[in-house]
């Protein structure tokens, strides 16, 4: 809704077409299209070897595809590298700060890489130190950061150059749950500025809360595309009965639960129902004179869309 | 002044690339265009990492003035001044007539810039790859790896200059550099640093795991380089069995050039003509492996 392209046929910013990357014989990115409109928030969710990260590499123009093609910006990032890289923001999965540099120093160097003057820099890094709340660490030392803080400092190091696209790659995987909520927060309102956000996550949780579209893949493949929503109306059941009946009990009363709900899916550590009603489910349950050490009816999520999909859970 | 003239009205937040004229709430501030970026990127990338990497230096000056002053202090006074007591007795002749100070002060010179070559051309470059992956940071932004290698070579290149101009000065003090043209020496210096560094730096590229090599290159190679290239007697009072290990040091040939311009020392010109391409190619060809190693590393 605050995308730029409010008339006319949508500008996509990224357009892929049977994107691959191969190492040797094993495909990481094996034939994947999509097309991402200036201002989405567009996911790429998958467990971890899904080609989530070699697909970004590609995007941030510092991979080269084996075959397919690729446009950022109109442009091919295989041969005008350093134009698309100028347009882009990157927040790598591993923090690469300069540890021997102060915290406001991070942003100045990086505004360096970009021609960027001082006089543009100076007042800019104090305004994304604010952004990142980190202005009263803008003289620490990297290392005396937490792990949301160095975070957050990367995210604004990413915008010192007023990226149009923002790649972040597993932004928030090892932080805290209140970290990540603070660092949730800042993507929302980067959006909401109409920066297009290309994130790769394997939390489902993170994909539902920022991504208006998103492509599930595994094994380099696409599996499924389109809004949380939508996937989770198209592949699976409002409500999810979950069930445990102790370890050991579990894979063989999985047969006797057949019949209630549309789908049984049985898990080494719970059996999941999936219904329409949940508390229906329980109590037919019940009537069939089974007893549940817990039970717990819930809404459908991303989870149980990629269970679906690739019969394996997104966090193994 | 202009730029901001132009940028009032349109809204100050990060990332923001509206063009809507906005309210405004702060002074407006507004990047070039990733057109002009990725230009001026192109052209001038090397610099921007030096300036990076030249920052970080900042924090570790104190070393680097340690080495430039504290050592030749040191070594001055032990060799050309307790030592020379000794050797300057009657046996000048083989120290081309001058005295042991001023013999070793070039020596001492090129051995500081090469030592601090085998420190700046390996931990650091390691540490970008591998430790703290500070070279991932710019090679997401416009600049390219042979960039950001050519960016790092310049900031030690930054390094000797300085290191050796104060050393240079504290041997003049000593009065240790009696031609005119001993300055001269401060670029002999630089020069074999680079000529041992950049193929040690391509060397460092290509590691992966550690396992220690960086402890082995200094016992095994600037140890013995440091020892038999002539630095504390002339090359030629050596047995021929160690003497190639002066004939393959940039050690012997930086220092040879040293003496040449700072007491000027008697060689066959084209001796001194061989030093410079020796030295020389030397860089060339480990920048050509560094910038190949950095390609490969970074482009996957």
């Amino acid at each position: 809704m605050s995308s730029p392209a409010e008339t006319g046929p949508p500008q996509y910013v990224i357009t892929a077409e049977n994107l691959t990357k191969r190492y040797g014989d094993v495909a990481a990115v094996d034939g994947i299209s999509f097309s991402v409109p200036a201002g989405e928030a567009f996911g790429l969710l998958g467990p971890n070897g899904a080609g989530k990260s070699t697909t970004m590499k590609m995007i941030g123009a510092v991979s080269q595809r084996t075959s397919g093609s690729l446009s950022i910006m109109g442009l091919d990032p295989d041969l005008n590298g350093p134009e698309v890289r100028a347009h882009l923001g990157v927040v790598p999965q591993q923090d690469n700060l300069d540890e021997e540099l102060k915290v406001r120093d991070n942003l100045l160097v990086y505004g360096r890489y970009f021609g960027l003057p001082m006089s543009y820099l100076r007042p800019k890094a104090d305004e994304l130190l604010e952004f990142a709340q980190l202005t009263d660490k803008a003289k620490s030392k990297v290392d005396a950061l937490s792990g949301g803080m160095k975070r957050r400092l990367t995210i604004a190091r990413s915008l010192i150059n007023e990226p149009r696209i923002l790649l972040l790659d597993e932004p928030t995987t090892g932080l805290d749950p209140q970290a990540r909520h603070i660092l949730w927060d800042r993507l929302f309102r980067l959006k909401e500025q109409g920066v297009t956000l290309i994130l790769t996550t394997h939390y489902m949780d993170e994909a539902e809360q920022l991504c208006d579209r998103l492509i599930v893949v595994d094994k380099g493949r696409i599996m499924a595309e389109g809004s949380p929503a939508n996937l989770i109306r198209e592949y699976s059941t409002r409500e999810v009965l979950e069930l445990r009946f102790g370890s050991e009990r579990n894979a063989s009363i999985g047969a006797e639960l057949e019949g209630i709900g549309e789908r049984v899916e049985t898990l080494p550590d719970r059996v999941l129902i999936y219904a329409h009603d949940g508390e229906a489910a329980l109590e037919e349950v019940s009537g069939r004179g089974l007893r549940p050490v817990t039970s717990l009816v819930r809404r459908s999520s991303l989870e149980d869309v990629f269970l679906r999909l690739t019969g394996r859970s997104l966090v193994d | 002044m202009t730029r901001k003239a132009a940028a009032a009205g349109k809204a100050a937040a990060p990332g923001a690339v509206s063009e809507a004229p906005g309210p405004t709430a702060a002074p407006a501030l507004r990047a070039h265009s990733p057109e002009v970026s990725a230009a001026r990127a192109r052209r001038w990338g090397s610099l921007y990492f030096a300036e990076h990497v030249l920052r970080v230096m900042k924090s570790y000056s104190w070393t680097i003035v340690m080495y430039g002053v504290g050592q030749p202090v040191a070594y001055l006074f032990a060799m050309g001044v307790g030592l020379a007591t000794l050797v300057d007795t009657g046996r000048g002749a083989i120290f081309g007539g001058v005295s042991y100070l001023t013999f070793i002060a070039p020596a001492l010179l090129i051995s500081a810039a090469v030592m601090s070559a085998a420190s700046e051309f390996t931990f650091p470059i390691m540490d970008g790859f591998k430790w703290r992956r500070v070279y991932y940071g710019p090679h997401a932004s416009p600049l390219t790896p042979q960039q950001i290698a050519l960016g790092q070579v310049i900031a030690v290149t930054v390094r000797f200059l300085l290191q050796s101009a104060i050393y240079f000065g504290v041997v003049a003090l000593f009065g240790a550099a009696p031609s005119p043209w001993g300055w001269v020496s401060i670029l002999v210096a630089t020069l074999a640093g680079l000529s041992f560094g950049l193929p040690l730096m391509a060397y460092a590229a290509s590691i992966t795991q550690d396992k220690g090599q960086f402890a082995m290159v200094m016992r095994f190679l600037v140890m013995p380089l440091f020892l038999f290239s002539g630095t504390f007697f002339p090359l030629d009072t050596l047995p021929l069995t160690v003497r190639w290990i002066g004939w393959i040091s940039p050690i012997w040939h930086g220092t040879e050039l040293g003496r040449v311009f700072s007491y000027g020392y008697q060689e066959a010109p084209l001796l001194t003509v061989a030093h410079v391409v020796f030295l020389l190619a030397l860089a060339v060809l480990g920048w050509l492996l560094t910038k190949r190693q950095f390609i490969k590393r970074m482009a996957g």
